[in-house]
């Protein structure tokens, strides 16, 4: 798709945050992806105009990135941790039970085109364990049927808000517009904290 | 009384935590006047005598790598700040930073100032949303305040603050992968020498820390090193956070002195799961050599940890239960290593894969006891032949669980199976729903 003359003027404004303007690939990748919801061949051409590079030194870049997806996934990209702790507490039934339960595998989308699945590594939350990220917001502490429930809720286009995030889970496309750097003004949403964060100064103000 | 101290964490449960006002209600934001009123010499001396050392898992001392930037060479200097928390079982700075992003700021303008630099960044990994809301809003916070930009408390000082965030590679936690990354390119470890201290960003003399770290500074500089150094033990100097996970009642972040054991944080904390007993535990992250129930009383500083055969690392104390199968624990992070593996360095692209077919086989009861020697021979062959550590914490889970259990491995191949039910391990069987 063409890209409008605003959405041009965003990537100036990205590639003008560094003191040289290769840096500035990876944030002009996120924010395609906001746009076209994963890395199109439009985006890479057009990233590769503004910074001065080859299509293909841009391609390397994004194909090195597992963010940064080749070809669509859903509104809701559901990320369930299966690296070992998640994995042993849980994450490996509730990733296989996912899986089942909206009958695609990893990587998939559904046919409607709202929740995607992927296997994630490490999100540094394993006290929260098990835990699944949407759109990379986190939703600690899940259970086989606490998933189930978010994934149904998020193909009716009515998911739970994150446990440690803002009050409305938000889009792909919308959160790739924050990664890229560019502020939706929810960052004082939610909760500064959940239980395990909180825990040893509990502990050390004499909590029981 | 509890040996715990919490400085980073004392604040966190105010519900505005994360705000510019809770920071400046609670102290925050008076050291960089002090530091600022310092000479940058200085304030490098007093982190150096505090005797902090990297908390991203080298356990560097943070003066010393300050002290390592040229100065009066006419170059650009640059602060980095590494982020990009992905090490399996780490999980400390990512919640540091929703509640306290401007402990993290303060210390970048400190150490910026010391080190000569006009232009920091953080580095953040890109799978925490949330996280990238709060230091986004909080950089935008400091500016308004006059706290970054030009001539910080008009004392001439310029320096200009980037968030970078990163995009879903383990690998760019390595500071010269981080760095390749954030020049624009796939995130692979340069070869040493150089170090960033003298060819970093954009070849410039560059410091990379990690958060915590940098977010220590501005208590050391208020309160002083004898503050300081009076907690921890004689080379592990200071406070630090220590992440439960796994099989415990309670997990979570416990700030205390270096050197508590893990006896203490788990009596502090509740224990091991009820009904269960520990088998295995990592004391910094999948990278450390794991420990068994005979280190319960290992004092956790770098050099006690050390002593023992594993690293302090990043202090993520993953504690699995008798439930757990170490082959499947250990195949899964050598799964995790393999994925991250950047791909430059031959032995550790190719023996990363090699490892998984061999654990795979023997999780599934297949193979001989010859593939035993086979994995450490392999192990042999990866450790210490590529350019960053990855290969190195590859190796780590492999060795280490050959070490204390070499017969679990053998019962895989003796049953043809694996002999655990994976469900007695979730968390759902011992709540009882699923």
């Amino acid at each position: 798709m063409a890209y409008t003359v605003e959405q041009v003027s965003i990537m100036d404004s990205i590639i003008n945050r560094y003191p040289r303007k290769r840096s500035a690939i990876m944030p002009l990748l996120h924010f395609v992806q906001s746009i076209d919801g994963y890395v199109t061949n439009e985006g890479i051409e057009l990233i590769g105009q503004k910074l001065e590079l080859a299509t293909a030194e841009v391609t390397a870049v994004s194909t090195f990135y597992t963010q940064y997806k080749s070809k669509p996934v859903g509104d809701y990209h559901v990320g369930i941790c299966t690296n070992t702790l998640c994995a042993v507490m849980g994450g490996d039934a509730i990733f296989e039970s996912i899986k089942e339960h909206l009958d695609i595998e990893n990587d998939g989308v559904t046919n409607d085109g709202k929740v995607s699945v992927e296997h994630i590594e490490c999100n540094a939350a394993c006290d929260y364990a098990p835990v699944v990220m949407v759109n990379w917001e986190f939703y600690d502490n899940q259970t086989v049927q606490s998933t189930k429930d978010l994934v149904d809720a998020a193909r009716a286009g009515n998911p739970p808000a994150p446990t440690r995030g803002p009050n409305k889970l938000r889009t792909w496309k919308e959160n790739s517009a924050v990664l890229a750097g560019i502020s939706d003004g929810l960052a004082n949403e939610g909760v500064q904290a959940g239980e395990p964060t909180l825990l040893g100064l509990k502990k050390a103000k004499g909590g029981a | 009384m509890s040996k715990l101290t919490p400085v980073l964490s004392a604040n966190w449960d105010q519900k505005d935590s994360f705000t510019f006002e809770a920071y400046k209600r609670n102290g925050g934001y008076t050291a960089i006047a002090k530091a600022l009123s310092m000479k940058p010499d200085e304030v490098i001396q007093t982190v150096k005598d505090s005797g902090l050392r990297g908390r991203g898992g080298a356990g560097f001392p943070t003066g010393n790598k300050w002290g390592f930037i040229p100065q009066g060479d006419n170059k650009e200097h640059y602060f980095v700040v590494n982020a990009d928390e992905s090490e399996p079982g780490t999980c400390k700075d990512t919640p540091l930073l929703m509640a306290n992003p401007h402990v993290l700021i303060e210390g970048i303008i400190i150490g910026s100032y010391a080190i000569r630099a006009n232009h920091a960044f953080i580095y953040i990994r890109g799978e925490i949303t949330h996280v990238v809301r709060r230091v986004q809003q909080a950089i935008e916070d400091a500016y308004k305040a006059g706290l970054l930009g030009k001539n910080i408390l008009g004392k001439g000082f310029d320096l200009d603050l980037v968030l970078h965030v990163g995009a879903g590679a383990y690998i760019c936690g390595e500071e010269t992968a981080l760095l390749d990354s954030l020049e624009g390119f796939r995130g692979q470890p340069r070869l040493r020498p150089p170090f960033p201290a003298i060819a970093g960003l954009y070849a410039k003399p560059t410091v990379v820390n990690n958060v915590e770290s940098v977010a220590s500074v501005p208590a050391i500089i208020n309160n002083g090193v004898a503050w300081f150094t009076a907690m921890g033990t004689e080379k592990s100097k200071g406070f630090t956070l220590y992440s439960l996970s796994g099989h415990v009642n309670n997990p979570g972040q416990f700030e205390a002195p270096l050197g508590i054991t893990l006896r203490e944080l788990l009596e502090i904390s509740g224990g091991i799961r009820t009904g269960h007993k520990l088998k295995f535990w990592t004391p910094g992250g999948s990278s450390t050599p794991i420990f068994t129930d005979a280190h319960l009383d290992v004092p956790l500083d770098y050099e006690g940890v050390s002593a023992a055969g594993s690293m302090l690392g990043t202090k993520a104390l993953q504690i699995f239960d008798e439930t757990t199968c170490i082959v499947r624990a250990v195949l899964r992070w050598t799964e995790f290593y393999k994925h991250e593996s950047c791909g430059k360095c031959t032995p550790c692209r190719e023996g990363t894969w090699w490892l998984v077919q061999v654990l795979k086989d023997l999780e599934a009861g297949r193979g001989s006891e010859a593939d035993l020697d086979k994995l450490l021979d392999l192990c042999d062959n990866i450790m210490g032949r590529s350019f960053c550590a990855l290969a190195d914490g590859a190796a780590s889970p492999i060795i280490s669980s050959l070490k204390y259990f070499r017969q679990e491995y053998l019962d895989h191949l003796a049953a043809g199976k694996c002999p655990f039910d994976p469900m007695t391990a979730t968390l759902f069987e011992s709540a009882g729903v699923k």
